[in-house]
């Protein structure tokens, strides 16, 4: 640490972040204790926590038996990876054309794919349900990905064309010297390079798309396809809510995109970057 | 091998064209430095001739064939570049082996390369090691190793020694004069300090501008510089500028080289007082102040003590004068 605080100050930073720390997480708190509860103990004290009088697995019992949890897991796994997949791979290629090659329109184009950073795709549901149905991939986990590459990709390109403007102009045309393909210049020089935006735009992409209920409600409804926010969404009724099953099922939803998101955090430290140039 | 030619060199960024038509002849195994100050459009040459760059106008000939369209991997040439540029993801005989495994080379072949560049260096110690494990100094001597296992027709300096300190500098710069008589490969060079120029070329190319100024030996430059620009250009410290008339000649300058003038505390041509002195051991630099001609720098060798402000004189060597027109260019005599 450069700047050493007072003890003071020190006591009231800590404060006010382990403040920020505790409302920020009370809702998954919540969430996670009352799951294991009987449903009069989540409504008689939904603080408490889950003691021996008023433990219950019903809610885990009620996911695991109706419903078809596991498939709506797999989809959502196979609609975040594969949407993240394409988001990465099609949003750094642009990038690093935006970035290091200089022709007629770059601006402009880096401009037009940087516009729907501004504009939410929500706005264009309709035309994107009447092309689904033309292109006949209404209820397939197809649609899903390819609405997501597109939402995601913006943001993707901005971020990671900053990226590498900053990866050494000498390092690329060393590699060009010694004969590397542009392509093996993209994926073995400056992808390593740029691995901590990468898993940055990963976490902001991901989550979204994990935790999305729009797209999955309108475009793949269908029992098989569904995704588990949209799965989790059988136990709330019109008159009647399974709060033990909801509770459950929200839980478990938690932990696929929290191992995800350690995954990626720890890209997020640089060690072979060190000592390429300089 | 490895002859360079360069006709009616070209090079525009939109509007602004920083190479403005160079022709320039590197004769085989010649090692020819490139030098300027920043922006004179030297490392964009250097790069036009690599292919990195595409020429606006103008021919590239090696070996007098055309390879304006000839990919840079495929010109024969490696470079070697101020930051290094080491793949961080291959330790150094992968570093050193790339360009000869991407030429589909057998593996014996760049196993033998490899280990004779890393001999000439001494690196063999180094020879498992990531970039990031190395020093700076070793880091460069990796990248000109890398240069070297190609066994090119051309080698490349883009500003090799700018990113090492000065005791390392004068290392590694012994080290590329070795590299070079041993191997009698043509070497071409970019810098900006005039004392590696001085120190490493057989013949200098000064620009300025995007222009050639002048080419010649260090020493032809030293002793017949064409105009103003190249004679402060070459030498250390700088040559001072006198301003004729008041010495008695046509309107213009007067150049002299700090080495080249007479000081005394008695009489001279030129009066003034001394402004500084910096006493290095072997020599001693004056700096004097004359109302006609401003600052004169006057090198002496040796130690000598002067007083801030003391009273001097300078008689200036009249077989060393350099006779400039007031647009700078050279006066021939």
């Amino acid at each position: 640490m450069s700047a050493r605080l007072s003890p003071g100050r020190a006591i009231a930073a800590h404060a006010a972040l382990l403040t920020y720390t505790a409302i920020a997480l009370f809702p998954v708190f919540v969430i996670v204790i009352n799951s294991f509860k009987s449903r009069r103990a989540i409504f008689a004290d939904p603080l408490a926590l889950p003691l021996p009088g008023n433990f219950d697995l019903v809610g885990y019992q009620t996911v695991m038996t109706r419903g078809d949890f596991f498939l709506y897991f797999q989809n959502s796994m196979i609609v975040t990876v594969a949407s993240l997949f394409c988001v990465l791979l099609f949003g750094a290629m642009a990038a690093f054309a935006l970035s290091e090659y200089r022709f007629r329109g770059n601006m402009l184009l880096g401009l037009y794919l940087a516009l729907g950073i501004m504009i939410p795709i929500r706005l264009g549901t309709v035309a994107i349900l009447e092309m689904m149905v033309a292109s006949g991939l209404v209820n397939t986990l197809t649609a899903l990905v390819l609405v997501y590459t597109a939402q995601g990709l913006p943001l993707a390109i901005f971020i990671l064309a900053e990226f590498m403007r900053s990866v050494s102009d000498d390092l690329k045309n060393a590699g060009r010297i010694d004969g590397l393909s542009e392509y093996a210049i993209f994926f073995t020089l400056v992808l390593p390079l740029v691995r901590p935006a990468m898993a940055t735009v990963a976490v902001f992409t991901m989550i979204p798309i994990w935790n999305d209920l729009w797209f999955p409600l309108i475009l793949a409804p269908a029992e098989e396809v569904k995704t588990i926010t949209l799965g989790s969404q059988v136990f709330i009724g019109q008159f009647v809510t399974d709060w033990n099953a909801v509770l459950a099922a929200l839980s478990l939803a938690i932990v696929p995109v929290l191992v995800m998101y350690l995954i990626f955090s720890r890209q997020l430290i640089r060690g072979i970057t060190a000592g390429a140039v300089k | 091998m490895g002859a360079l030619d360069l006709k009616r060199i070209t090079k525009s960024f939109g509007a602004t064209e920083v190479i403005k038509g160079i022709d320039l002849e590197v004769r085989e195994g010649e090692f020819c430095v490139f030098v300027g100050p920043s922006g004179c459009g030297k490392s964009t040459l250097l790069r036009i001739i690599a292919g990195l760059e595409d020429a606006t106008a103008g021919d590239i000939l090696l070996d007098g064939k055309r390879v304006n369209d000839v990919a840079p991997a495929r010109r024969e040439l490696a470079m070697v570049f101020q930051s290094y540029a080491l793949y961080p993801h291959l330790n150094v005989r992968d570093n050193m082996g790339l360009a000869l495994k991407q030429a589909g080379k057998p593996r014996a072949e760049i196993a033998a390369s490899t280990d004779r560049a890393a001999g000439m260096l001494s690196l063999q110690a180094l020879m498992e090691r990531r970039p990031a494990e190395l020093s700076g100094g070793q880091r460069q001597r990796v990248a000109i190793g890398r240069a070297i296992v190609r066994r090119p027709k051309l080698f490349l300096f883009d500003e090799p020694l700018s990113n090492l300190d000065a005791a390392l500098r004068v290392a590694t710069r012994i080290e590329i004069a070795r590299l070079h008589r041993e191997l009698g490969a043509t070497m071409i060079y970019v810098t900006h300090d005039q004392v590696e120029a001085m120190t490493l070329a057989d013949r200098i190319v000064v620009l300025r501008a995007g222009e050639v100024e002048q080419v010649g030996s260090p020493m032809e430059l030293y002793n017949n510089p064409a105009n103003t620009f190249v004679a402060g250009f070459i030498g250390s410290p700088q040559m001072n500028f006198l301003d004729a008339a008041a010495l008695g000649f046509a309107p213009g300058k007067v150049g002299i080289r700090p080495e080249h003038l007479q000081l005394s505390r008695r009489a001279g041509e030129i009066a003034g007082s001394v402004s500084h002195i910096e006493k290095l051991g072997g020599e001693t630099l004056v700096y004097l102040r004359s109302d006609a001609h401003g600052l004169i720098t006057v090198r002496l060798f040796g130690e000598h003590d002067f007083a801030v402000s003391e009273a001097a004189f300078l008689t200036p060597d009249q077989n060393r004068l350099f006779h400039f027109d007031t647009q700078g260019s050279r006066r021939m005599p």
